[in-house]
């Protein structure tokens, strides 16, 4: 089976689960009470009126509704493609910061095993603590600092923040794959008196493309929740996450409105993912089995 | 076809081991296949793997299957075993079909990979056919330290499997395979991994075995001196599609008298060059035999 | 082989120590404002002074990642088991999972928020459920879909019952990818444990502190919490990660790098 026809069966299996979710949802509507169900003072079931879980086609006919009710206000549907374009553009700029940055020290890993002992610790460490946790701090650079002639500006704070997040998956694939040539074939370069550079660029790159991509995806995928996360402590406008914000606290007198930011901010997580893996489609003879 | 040179009886009685567990009564014939052909579907088309076989194993004899790769030597194998169904013909093992004889465990298996579980110790993989088969503890503790007693591994008996090197782990997976007695051993390549050295050695000892159980055996190899030292006969086959060329019949000593000295005797490597020129289809033995392991 | 232990384990000590140094230096000749980069000796002195808030935000954050990820990773495991015998539920379950692997759960939180009342802990938890669903239950099927055919002839030579062959080979074999999932999905539910306490509702985790904290300009004490995030997170990486080298270690086998 080639990987377009398993790619499109995967999508129509996506699908019918999405169905059943859409299924799931009504009936839960209809058979858990309005008010949920408590057992001791936790929630265990959730609140199924409308405020809380407007029906399916609601939300979907929200999508195309104007966003308020000032005129000329664009529709929902516009709102959240201008603020998905905002976020994907800084999560794209964090990636790739993160990307040249995870695949340069992974790179200064591979060539120095005092590197990497000194580093590759850290690297990993970073990569189970909640780091992001730092979002909230890198508010305060917005507007207060000054590099020369570039002014700080809010987005590159949230760009930072999602870099930070890609950097990590990435270093870490990326030494694996390096390091995933057996001794045989590092053997048979150093035989024909192969710089290192060479090396490098003849057999470590080229066997290290089945562990980077699956590395690039996850970096995407955390990118975008970085950036997410970002917008949201720190307030940026414009974006996906201060809209799922906004449209949240008008939930009360806008029910379907908070479920169409969430199913925007979901799309945005798959393209993004696509987008990597269509990147890795050229790459197909380096890609025989994926590491992930 | 069914002429046998030395079949000790198949309750063998030996000291050390091994009283036959599972004995069906009945016939002294162990294996019996009839017109068995098997065909593979496959996406490139069909491959006939075995086409036509016809071969009795006697009770206590052991009969080697040699050719090169692709003749269908382990699929035979694994028909006998019921681990695959032939496309038609007919298998009967002690007179039952290949399904009766596994639900009734009336053989013992080992493969080219020993396939030890890694999460269990040694003692532990001997007891696993045993345990399946509702053997109470104390009864599968005492029959697991003989047969490790056997294979001359009791010191490792508390070790897990990736302590052991390739040699130690294949008689951890011999002495599996002799847990319940059985009456018939089926081995597909087991020593295929092992260096010469310690091949050779596992060959002696599993002479020993055999001689001492009185089971019959089918034995998968590579190796035309493997086959002539361990067999009574050796069933020679070719491939595309896979049948019998020959039979080659080893009138050597008898299975409980093979030693290593066997391997300088003149009988022996007269055995050895009839198995070469029966598997060169009766050509001059310059014609390279491809796939063959002939050391 | 010893002087490379001992570059194994001084040399990324000596990293550490450095950069605290150079981070300390630098914020104190450099004269950097706190709202920039607090000096460490100014967050270890606020953690001095709030210890005792940091301990009961970390115990709030940690009960709703512990109950999340039980949550979570049981889910995953019955999904991982039911996929693995039938392909219905495995290609219903294989395309969402890696979806949700790649989806922002957090933004779901406000919804959530909604739906079980802002004053409820289980938004939180739920958060971590739906994080912790997806690595559990990829690991987990892997690992219960990697029985070496060797180890099935085997079983079927023994005429083993299908209930026997769960018990002695595949749950057994499954076990190391089910730990391997676990230690991933612990320090990701850790990072969503705390980052969903920035979408609002009750005010008692680490992550709440640090933006209440923080919108008081009290950087280095918001660097104080995020330290206890931290140690969190480093606690339960340490946990799981210990006992998957214990399953693994009993399976023989050397557990990846990942």
């Amino acid at each position: 089976m080639t990987t377009g026809r398993r790619a499109a069966r995967s999508a129509l299996w996506g699908a019918a689960a999405l169905v059943l979710l859409v299924v799931l949802w009504e009936v839960v509507k209809v058979v858990v009470p309005d008010t949920g169900w408590h057992v001791g003072e936790a929630s265990v079931l959730p609140r199924t009126d409308d405020v809380a879980m407007p029906h399916v086609w609601e939300i979907v006919t929200r999508i195309g509704e104007p966003e308020t009710s000032a005129t000329g206000a664009p529709t929902v549907l516009v709102a959240m493609l201008q603020a998905c374009w905002f976020t994907l553009r800084v999560a794209a700029a964090g990636w790739v910061l993160g990307v040249v940055g995870g695949v340069a020290v992974a790179v200064v890993m591979q060539r120095s095993r005092i590197a990497e002992s000194a580093l590759l610790p850290w690297v990993v460490l970073s990569q189970t603590v909640p780091l992001v946790a730092l979002a909230p701090l890198v508010v305060g650079w917005g507007g207060r600092i000054q590099l020369g002639a570039l002014e700080w500006q809010k987005w590159m704070s949230v760009a930072l923040i999602a870099s930070y997040l890609a950097f990590f998956p990435v270093a870490v694939g990326m030494l694996r794959g390096l390091q995933s040539p057996t001794t045989a074939q590092v053997e048979l370069f150093r035989a024909q008196a192969a710089s290192w550079s060479r090396t490098l660029v003849s057999l470590r790159l080229p066997a290290s493309v089945p562990y980077l991509l699956p590395a690039l995806r996850l970096a995407a995928a955390t990118a975008v929740v970085g950036a997410i996360v970002a917008e949201v402590s720190t307030g940026t406008k414009g974006g996906i996450g201060r809209l799922v914000i906004a449209y949240a606290q008008a939930a009360s007198g806008d029910p379907a409105k908070p479920w169409a930011a969430i199913l925007a901010a979901a799309v945005l997580g798959l393209v993004a993912a696509g987008l990597v893996t269509l990147l890795g489609l050229g790459l197909g003879r380096y890609r025989h089995a994926e590491v992930s | 076809m069914s002429d046998v040179t030395t079949a000790p009886d198949a309750t063998g009685s030996s000291p050390s081991a091994v009283s036959a567990g599972p004995t069906p009564a009945g016939p002294a014939t162990a294996v019996d296949v009839r017109g068995v052909s098997k065909v593979f579907t496959t996406k490139a088309g069909t491959v006939t793997a075995l086409d036509d076989i016809h071969l009795t194993v006697a009770a206590g004899e052991f009969v080697s299957l040699i050719g090169p790769s692709g003749c269908g030597k382990s699929t035979l194998l694994r028909l006998i075993a019921d681990l695959d169904q032939p496309t038609s013909g007919e298998l009967e093992v002690f007179g039952r079909s290949p399904r009766v004889a596994r639900e009734a465990q009336y053989y013992g298996i080992a493969f080219q990979q020993a396939g030890l579980l890694p999460w269990r110790t040694v003692t532990a993989n001997v007891e696993l056919p045993l345990e399946l088969h509702g053997v109470g503890r104390r009864e599968r503790a005492a029959r697991a330290a003989e047969l490790l007693a056997l294979v001359g591994l009791t010191e490792f008996a508390g070790h897990f499997p990736h302590q052991l090197s390739g040699g130690m782990q294949q008689r951890v997976a011999i002495a599996r395979s002799l847990a319940e007695s059985p009456s018939l051993l089926l081995m597909d390549e087991p020593f295929g991994a092992l260096d010469e050295m310690t091949r050779e050695r596992m060959q002696t000892e599993l002479v020993r075995l055999c001689a001492e159980s009185g089971a019959a055996v089918v034995f998968v190899t590579h190796s035309i001196p493997e086959a002539v030292f361990l067999s009574q006969r050796v069933v020679v086959m070719s491939p595309r599609p896979g049948r019998i060329a020959q039979i080659v019949p080893v009138d050597l000593a008898r299975a409980d008298e093979r030693t290593d000295d066997l391997r300088e005797d003149t009988a022996f490597f007269a055995a050895v060059t009839a198995v070469r020129e029966a598997l060169h289809g009766g050509h001059g033995a310059d014609v390279p035999t491809r796939g063959v392991d002939v050391r | 082989m010893s002087a490379t232990r001992v570059t194994r384990w001084v040399a990324p000590v000596l990293v550490g120590v450095l950069a605290l140094v150079v981070w300390q230096v630098v914020v104190v000749t450099a004269d950097l404002p706190p709202y920039l980069l607090p000096s460490p000796t100014a967050i270890v002195e606020q953690l001095r002074q709030v210890v005792p808030l940091v301990w009961s935000a970390a115990l709030a954050t940690g009960a709703n990642v512990l109950v999340g990820l039980l949550v979570g990773a049981v889910t995953a495991v019955l999904a991982a088991v039911v996929a693995a015998r039938s392909r219905i539920v495995d290609g219903l379950m294989s395309p969402t999972a890696a979806a949700l692997s790649v989806m922002p759960i957090v933004a779901l939180a406000p919804a959530l928020n909604t739906l079980f009342g802002t004053t409820s802990t289980t938004p939180r938890r739920l958060v971590v459920a739906v994080v912790v669903f997806a690595p559990v239950f990829v690991n987990t099927l892997r690992g219960l879909r990697q029985v070496q055919p060797v180890h099935r002839d085997l079983m079927r030579a023994y005429a083993a019952s299908s209930w026997q062959v769960t018990r002695t080979v595949t749950v057994p074999g499954a076990l190391p990818y089910l730990f391997t999932g676990l230690r991933i999905a612990s320090s990701t539910g850790v990072i969503a444990a705390v980052v969903a306490e920035y979408f609002g509702g009750l005010q008692n985790g680490l992550g709440s502190r640090i933006t209440a904290a923080a919108a008081n300009s009290a950087y280095a004490r918001a660097w104080a919490f995020v330290l206890g995030a931290i140690l969190l997170g480093l606690v339960l990486y340490l946990a799981t990660a210990a006992l998957e080298r214990a399953v693994a270690h009993r399976n023989g086998t050397v557990p990846d790098g990942t």
